[in-house]
């Protein structure tokens, strides 16, 4: 029979709902897991205990008094550490907000809160959201559980690294230009970028304002969609919270793709695809295709300009979000303060770290006088053209097909000292985030153990549809099934080696 | 375009409150170098006449109702400043005196 820990959270919700297990087993049973794994993965930077379990008494407490239960009633769920918390220290992975404790949650969490879900914990980024591996942590690095030598991506690399670990059923992240997708792609889950404007960003720590969503991570997409119905809320505390209706997308999941028509834009093929990952979207491609999908050929001609642009608008919005962290109003101060500048001065630089200056850097450069026109004003020109690609592509297509990145997870360490390759392994997700729109990855297949990722993309506001074709592919596949071959006691084996 | 030099990267650090150590300096002037010589290539794309996108969802100005609201408790985000004094945050000296 399987562990608690292995069930799906509609699973869990099934259980908790007919009384055959409590939330307070749930929760126990997962926080047990997190004890044995989260050792040798380091998913989380804090786990919460005594919240989860007092959610679960709570909900336990409904059951027994008959109350109706809410959609994630004892479903455990991690959220990624830029999401506020409220009295749950919110670090964003970084020294200069290490001890700070947030005075309110984040809409989002207090949706899955009324939502019943249990708060386990706060999940390892890369600092600031900045970063394609988890490993621009300024606190730790986390673990690829399918091969612990591997990253797990990033920048949500905790968030899916505890999912695929089953510590949890489900966790949040943040999308900026990939931060959701290409870690789900490397830790073998489902990782969906809603459209921007679909989720509420309210207390959500800002990197790059006009690129951030929050999204779900799962290990099946019936799970994504059902985190979705909850998060996916009209916000008044959120101005680019879009006010239109939410569909209920588990009865997205019909299970039928006939007629739909999938484009296939070959430019996300030719930026360093490496022949295994090309081969496994192909593969699923010809199995949409005898689902009854129209799978044809497209183009999208700027998509090798995305990259460069992504990289100077998000830098300069991250270095005026992020003018802020000047050690007067929260987090940390140095003790170099003679006078007021240079407390500035001295706070920021031992506060954050290496990747982050550098993105300040970029961004206040290509933001400063003179170079403003030619940097920052031109990256807004090439977004506009990165956005009519996609634009027109829907104009034919329902949903376009693509990987979600270039390679299956790389080894720590690997990239770490040189930025740029880094940046390459966002190739494919980051025009999503240029045009706003919603995408999701989900497992598609193996390489020397290491998952591979499929990404579909979709019409704004239409992951509906989005949902719909990836979890018809999920039906007639078990890549999402497949665990890692974790054991408990801080160790874990290696699956990655047997080739 | 020319490359970055490392007075331009000082005076970048600067407008950035980030006090960089002459090694840091030295190879931040590198690092940036190399990825601007990576996204030479947008200067090369010819964008006469493209308007410019801030935003992928067209949204105007936002209005609500001018209503007074509850905000958060204002002790709640004091506990959190580095340093206090009755309702206010300390800084280091700005002004001689």
């Amino acid at each position: 029979m399987a562990e608690l820990y292995e069930l799906s959270a509609r699973e869990l919700r099934t259980r908790i709902g007919r009384g055959e297990v409590s939330c307070r087993e749930v929760a126990e049973a997962h926080l047990r897991r997190c004890e044995a794994i989260d050792p040798a993965v380091r998913a989380f930077v804090t786990l919460t205990p005594e919240v989860a379990l007092a959610q679960a008494e709570r909900w336990d407490v409904a059951r027994a008094r008959g109350e109706p239960l809410p959609p994630l009633a004892g479903v455990p769920v991690a959220l990624k550490d830029n999401f506020c918390t409220r009295g749950i220290p919110t670090t964003c992975s970084s020294k200069i907000l290490a001890r700070w404790r947030p005075p309110y949650d984040a809409t989002v969490t207090t949706l899955i809160r009324e939502a019943g879900g249990l708060i386990l914990g706060k999940t390892n980024l890369d600092e600031f959201a900045m970063g394609s591996s988890t490993e621009n942590s300024g606190l730790f690095v986390t673990r690829n559980p399918w091969n612990l030598d591997c990253v797990p991506g990033g920048s949500s690399g905790g968030s899916a690294a505890a999912v695929a670990a089953r510590m949890v059923p489900l966790a949040c992240g943040s999308d900026t230009g990939g931060s959701i997708r290409q870690p789900a792609a490397l830790c073998g889950v489902v990782g969906l970028k809603p459209t921007y404007g679909r989720v509420s960003r309210y207390g959500l720590v800002a990197f790059a304002s006009s690129l951030d969503q929050i999204g779900p991570f799962a290990r099946d997409v019936a799970d994504a969609a059902l985190l979705m119905n909850v998060i996916a809320r009209h916000d008044p505390l959120d101005n680019t919270s879009v006010p239109v209706a939410t569909p209920d997308y588990l009865a997205a999941l019909t299970g039928n793709i006939g007629g739909v028509r999938i484009g296939v834009p070959r430019e996300y093929f030719a930026q360093g695809v490496a022949p295994e990952v090309e081969g496994a979207v192909r593969a699923a491609l010809d199995l949409l295709a005898r689902q009854g999908a129209i799978v044809e050929e497209t183009s999208t001609p700027h998509a090798e300009y995305a990259l460069p642009c992504y990289y100077i608008i998000a830098p300069a919005e991250a270095s005026s979000n992020l003018a802020r962290y000047d050690g007067v109003r929260y987090g940390f101060r140095s003790r170099h303060d003679h006078d007021v500048l240079s407390m500035f001065e001295t706070t920021r630089a031992e506060g954050f770290g290496a990747e982050v200056k550098r993105r300040i850097m970029l961004g206040t450069y290509a933001l400063s006088a003179g170079y403003y026109e030619a940097w920052y004003g031109k990256a807004l020109q090439v977004r506009t053209l990165v956005k009519r690609d996609l634009e027109k592509a829907f104009e034919r297509y329902d949903v376009l097909v693509t990987p979600t990145s270039p390679t299956v997870a790389f080894r720590i360490g690997e990239k770490a000292n040189d930025p740029l390759a880094m940046k390459l392994s966002d190739v494919c997700t980051i025009p999503v985030n240029m045009a706003g729109t919603c995408a999701i990855s989900i497992p598609c297949g193996f390489h020397q153990g290491l998952p591979i990722g499929l990404q579909i993309i979709g019409k704004p506001f239409d992951e509906a549809t989005v949902l719909r074709v990836a979890h018809t592919y999920e039906q007639a596949t078990d890549w999402h099934r497949q665990a890692p071959a974790l054991s408990g006691d801080g160790a874990a084996a290696t699956p990655g080696a047997q080739e | 375009m020319a490359r970055l030099t490392p007075e331009e990267v000082r005076h970048v650090a600067w407008l950035a409150r980030l006090r960089l150590s002459p090694d840091e300096e030295q190879r931040m002037t590198e690092e940036l170098n190399v990825m601007l010589d990576h996204f030479q290539k947008l200067q090369a794309l010819d964008t006469t006449g493209v308007a410019p996108t801030s935003h992928a969802v067209p949204m105007a100005n936002r209005f609500r109702e001018d209503e007074q609201r509850s905000s958060l408790a204002r002790d709640e985000f004091l506990d959190e400043a580095p340093e206090t004094v009755d309702a206010f945050f300390v800084v280091p000296r700005i002004v001689e005196g």
